[in-house]
């Protein structure tokens, strides 16, 4: 099945988009949104999807703010920026394009 | 954003670790809570550890961090050696501090832009011709007429200003009020407007102010002299103000930063050209000239036709004297027409001050930048030799994975650190220097004034003079400890000679600077004692001096009789009149024409006296006798022995008779004296002739004396404490007099050599300092290098060297380093002399001692130096030295 692999470049787009839907989660519920969205096909790696939030709050895409959870201990939670807005936007039609020229080369070739 | 958050992490590392820590943990719970199985979870997620590695790097700025850690190392480097660095830091510190100090007196002298509109467009215009005796002068004084013709010929390309040197005169607030000093400057109308200056207060001068002589008494105050004589009083507009016998309301103030154009002066107040009794005469060159172009005028193809331009007015106005050339030969009128004119940008003002000063500001830039490099190549000496010892901790770091980068940045780092805190010392040191430097330029009462900001000019200045120092402290150590070969090094074999090599040159490198700076300071301390030592030829003992002025003009009787009433007061010796002081910056030529022949190409110097001044300037005569109290001028005259050699060669001057000019009266030589220096120390003898005080017209009527100076001989050793009463005496006569300075012979001596003074005080500072530096530098790098080779050293004595041997071993290579710098620096010095001999009195860079006094302190610099290094060399026991390694 595809794993890790399969995200490579498109985890940016998925976690913004993602965010977009449902602001304000944690960690863990992004990498389970990603999970239930896609029907348990695309997995994003903790080791890669923290990196990743962090670049991405560095960048301004995304941020960051905690919380306290019920349990008492406390949560790191995100939401997206405008520029974070603008950027998923372009990260779509950047997406559009490259599997529509995919499908193409698979449909043609 | 991104930035700032990442420095900010990046200062908070351990935070920054515990949020991740902390996030990442609550996502194995969130897990966890999901349902999931709690070693299943851990174990995907993976090492904790290694996630947050990667997070942390992502989050703060890694440069920054690792810049902070070299710096906290390197201050636990500095803080471990507490003396070595506190002698680096402090030596540093006095070195930057001197560097900003002279560069603050260089620009704000020099190079710092006037504070008005467009001051590169703004030039000045002098003329070079043939001076007296021959010699190429340029002069940079002009005639008002010349001025509005030369001001009216070129209004189309560039406007003409005319300002006046500022003239410390005695100006009066009301007729009741005493009267005080204040430098007064004379300034076209179009001065203000045309250097686009705005009043703080009030109007400025205007052209219109220039329209005829004498109709505009108006008087602009600068700010600074309206700030510390008014204390900002408004009501200041209106008021008069008295000079002599013209009275001028004062209209405004100028804005707050302009001081006038001469540099090293601050004007207090300005006039209206018109109003000097000077502008109308022909042949008064008393003010300068000033050219500002016209906007958007290319001064690359203007400036040579305007001066042409002006050259033609100049000449033509020159030639149509009628008066001037009376019996002068066609050749000396040729000579004196043919003037070349010059432009000399202005933009940074122009002044007496700097060109007195530019060599000696020169000089102390120098001096500065050569204790600044000797100071740090010792520093840099020292920090090679900790980097030398630290040569297995940068190979283990190298084999571990430090870049070599990074190791650069850790030494450079603590020099920076090194750098910083000298700079900061440095720069209180310089905010108290260079003021106290300023203070010792002039005579103490009237000191040489310049605005000394510490704006961006000087902190750009600082800035850059941080990085060079941080670079020539750590590059050479950066670059070899970086070079560093971690097998090499790790086994122990690395070449011990090489770090010593590094340093080795460095000493010859210091000992060169070294005996430069000791040479030239060894040059102006001599010359400045010659200088002071050379024999005057008369008394400067118990003589006050009362420099006094008599409005329009009073008769010599009058004079007389206030010298008799002087010498009738309690105290006072002797009296006697002159018409100014001997040294006192005062000379007045004349034209001197024998048997009604053509006057002579040389001219003679001249001063009245009145009968006793010679004595009391307790000048001896060679021949004949002092004037008489009947005795006028022309009439009778008194000659030195050099007007005797030019005028009379050969022959007995007693009883021969000379012209000032063709077909004047007679003057009868009655006395010849020697030799005395009249106007300038550091001069050669001039022919001069002394004239009786009372001086008669035309018509053998007596004429009036503006002003003349009483020389008084005290019975008490401080004639200062005289001047009060003395002073008062003369006031309460009401014929007129009024004694406007007070001043004693003895000062006006010492005034002569401020000068020399000064620069030999900061020559020999600086090479005291220079010395010093050596002597620590050649004691580090010897002391180390023992330490080096203890074991070499061990070894010899065991196998029987002698102590003469060992002796020899340990200080040969350094002896060689101070032969070699020693050459280069007496190389140096003959080549740095030839710029500077215009700052010498009597004293040649090839005189023997000249070169002997500094290598001789030098060299006992060296001993003392050398001696403990070699003592422990000697010292060592083979037998310790050997079980210990």
């Amino acid at each position: 099945m595809a794993k890790t692999d399969s995200l490579q470049g498109s985890l940016d787009l998925l976690v913004l988009k993602i965010l977009s839907r449902r602001p304000r989660l944690h960690g863990y519920a992004i990498m389970a949104a990603i999970a239930t969205t896609s029907a348990e096909v695309l997995r994003a790696e903790e080791g890669s999807l923290y990196p990743a939030l962090y670049r991405m709050e560095e960048a301004g895409w995304i941020r960051a703010e905690w919380i306290k959870k019920d349990t008492g201990r406390r949560a790191r939670i995100y939401e997206l920026t405008a520029a974070g807005k603008k950027q998923l936007v372009a990260e779509e039609s950047r997406w559009q394009s490259v599997s529509l020229a995919i499908n193409r080369v698979l449909r043609e070739a | 954003m991104s930035v700032w958050s990442r420095i900010s992490n990046a200062l908070q590392g351990e935070r920054l670790n515990r949020e991740i820590d902390e996030e990442l943990q609550s996502h194995i719970e969130e897990a966890i809570a999901s349902g999931r199985d709690p070693g299943e979870a851990r174990r995907t997620f993976g090492s904790i550890l290694r996630q947050r590695e990667a997070s942390h790097s992502i989050r703060a700025a890694g440069w920054l961090e690792s810049l902070l850690s070299d710096v906290r190392f390197g201050w636990r480097q500095l803080c471990r050696n507490k003396v070595t660095s506190a002698a680096a830091v402090l030596s540093l510190a006095l070195a930057i501090g001197s560097c900003v100090a002279a560069f603050r007196l260089i620009d704000a002298l020099l190079w710092r832009p006037l504070p008005i509109s467009g001051p590169s467009k703004l030039y000045v215009l002098s003329r070079k011709m043939t001076g007296l005796y021959g010699r190429p002068v340029e002069d940079g004084y002009w005639a008002t007429p010349d001025f509005k013709l030369m001001r009216d010929a070129v209004k189309d390309q560039a406007d003409l200003i005319a300002i006046s040197d500022a003239d410390r005169t005695d100006v009066t607030w009301s007729t009741g009020d005493d009267m005080e000093k204040a430098h007064v400057v004379y300034a076209s109308g179009n001065m203000f407007p045309l250097f686009g200056l705005e009043p703080a207060f009030g109007r400025l001068l205007a052209p219109a102010d220039d329209r005829a002589a004498g109709v505009a008494p108006y008087a602009v105050l600068s700010w600074d002299y309206w700030n510390h004589r008014f204390g900002r009083d408004p009501h200041v507009l209106g008021r008069s103000l008295h000079i002599g016998d013209q009275t001028f309301e004062i209209v405004g103030v100028g804005p707050r930063d302009f001081t006038g154009t001469e540099k090293g002066t601050v004007t207090d107040i300005f006039l209206p050209l018109s109003m000097s009794s000077f502008a109308t005469q022909d042949r008064m060159d008393w003010h300068r000239i000033f050219l500002m172009l016209k906007p958007g005028v290319n001064p690359a193809t203007t400036l040579e036709p305007i001066r042409q331009h002006l050259s033609a007015v100049n000449r033509a106005f020159g030639k149509a004297c009628s008066t001037c050339y009376r019996g002068e030969t066609k050749a000396s009128i040729e000579r004196f027409l043919n003037q070349t004119l010059v432009f000399h940008p202005a933009g940074a003002g122009i002044s007496e001050l700097q060109k007195d000063y530019r060599r000696l500001l020169g000089v102390l830039g120098l001096l500065v930048a050569l204790v600044l490099i000797i100071a740090c190549v010792n520093v840099a000496n020292m920090m090679t030799a900790q980097a030398a010892a630290r040569a297995h901790e940068m190979a283990l770091r190298i084999s571990i994975g430090a870049g070599r980068r990074r190791l650069v940045q850790l030494i450079l780092s603590q020099s920076a650190l090194l750098a910083l805190l000298a700079s900061v010392l440095g720069a209180f040191f310089a905010v108290w220097s260079a003021p106290f430097v300023l203070s010792l330029v002039n005579p103490p009462d009237n000191p040489a004034r310049l605005a000394l900001p510490a704006d961006w000019r000087v902190l750009l200045f600082g800035f850059g003079l941080i990085v060079v120092v941080v670079l020539l402290l750590g590059l050479l150590p950066a670059l070899r400890a970086s070079a560093v070969r971690p097998v090499v090094a790790l086994k122990g074999g690395e070449d011990p000679h090489s770090p010593r090599r590094l340093m080795r040159g460095a000493v010859a490198l210091q000992v060169a600077f070294c005996l430069l700076v000791l040479f030239l300071s060894s040059l102006f301390v001599t010359s400045f004692r010659r200088l002071e030592n050379r024999p005057l030829g008369f008394s400067t003992d118990r003589l006050l001096l009362l420099a006094t002025v008599a409005g329009k003009g009073q008769l010599p009787v009058i004079w007389n009789q206030t010298a008799e009433a002087l010498r009738a007061a309690p105290g006072v010796d002797s009296v006697a009149i002159s018409g100014w002081p001997l040294l006192g910056r005062i000379k007045i030529n004349s034209d001197i024409s024998i048997n009604g022949a053509p006057p002579s190409p040389t001219p003679a110097f001249f001063l009245n006296v009145s009968p006793g001044w010679l004595s009391t300037m307790k000048i001896p005569l060679v021949s004949g006798v002092d004037f008489r109290p009947e005795d006028t001028s022309p009439g009778a005259a008194i000659v030195n022995e050099t007007f005797v050699k030019t005028y009379f060669p050969g022959q007995d001057p007693i009883g021969r008779t000379f012209e000032r000019g063709a077909n004047q009266p007679l003057n009868k030589i009655v006395g010849v004296t020697p030799d005395v220096p009249d106007h300038d120390l550091r001069e050669p003898n001039r022919a001069v002739f002394y004239a009786p005080f009372n001086a008669i017209d035309d018509r053998s009527a007596p004429g009036v004396v503006e002003f003349a100076t009483f020389t008084i001989h005290t019975e008490a050793s401080k004639p200062l404490a005289l001047a009060g009463s003395l002073r008062q005496l003369i006031a309460q006569r009401h014929n007129g007099l009024r004694v406007s300075n007070v001043t004693t012979q003895l000062d006006l001596v010492r005034d002569q050599t401020i000068r020399e003074r000064l620069i030999a005080t900061l020559a020999a500072f600086f090479a005291a300092v220079a010395l010093l530096l050596a002597g620590i530098g050649l004691y580090a790098v010897l002391n180390y290098s023992v330490l080096q080779r203890r074991r070499e050293i061990g070894i010899r004595m065991a196998i029987g060297s002698t102590r003469a041997g060992i002796a020899r071993l340990v200080t040969l290579d350094v002896v060689r380093m101070i032969a070699l710098g020693g050459c280069a620096g007496v190389a140096l010095g003959f080549g740095a002399v030839r710029y500077v001999e215009s700052l010498f009195y009597q004293v040649k860079a090839t005189d023997a001692d000249m070169i002997a006094l500094p290598v001789c302190a030098l060299g006992l610099t060296a001993l003392v130096a050398t001696l403990p290094a070699v003592l422990r060399a000697l010292r060592t026991d083979p037998t310790k030295t050997l079980r210990a390694e």
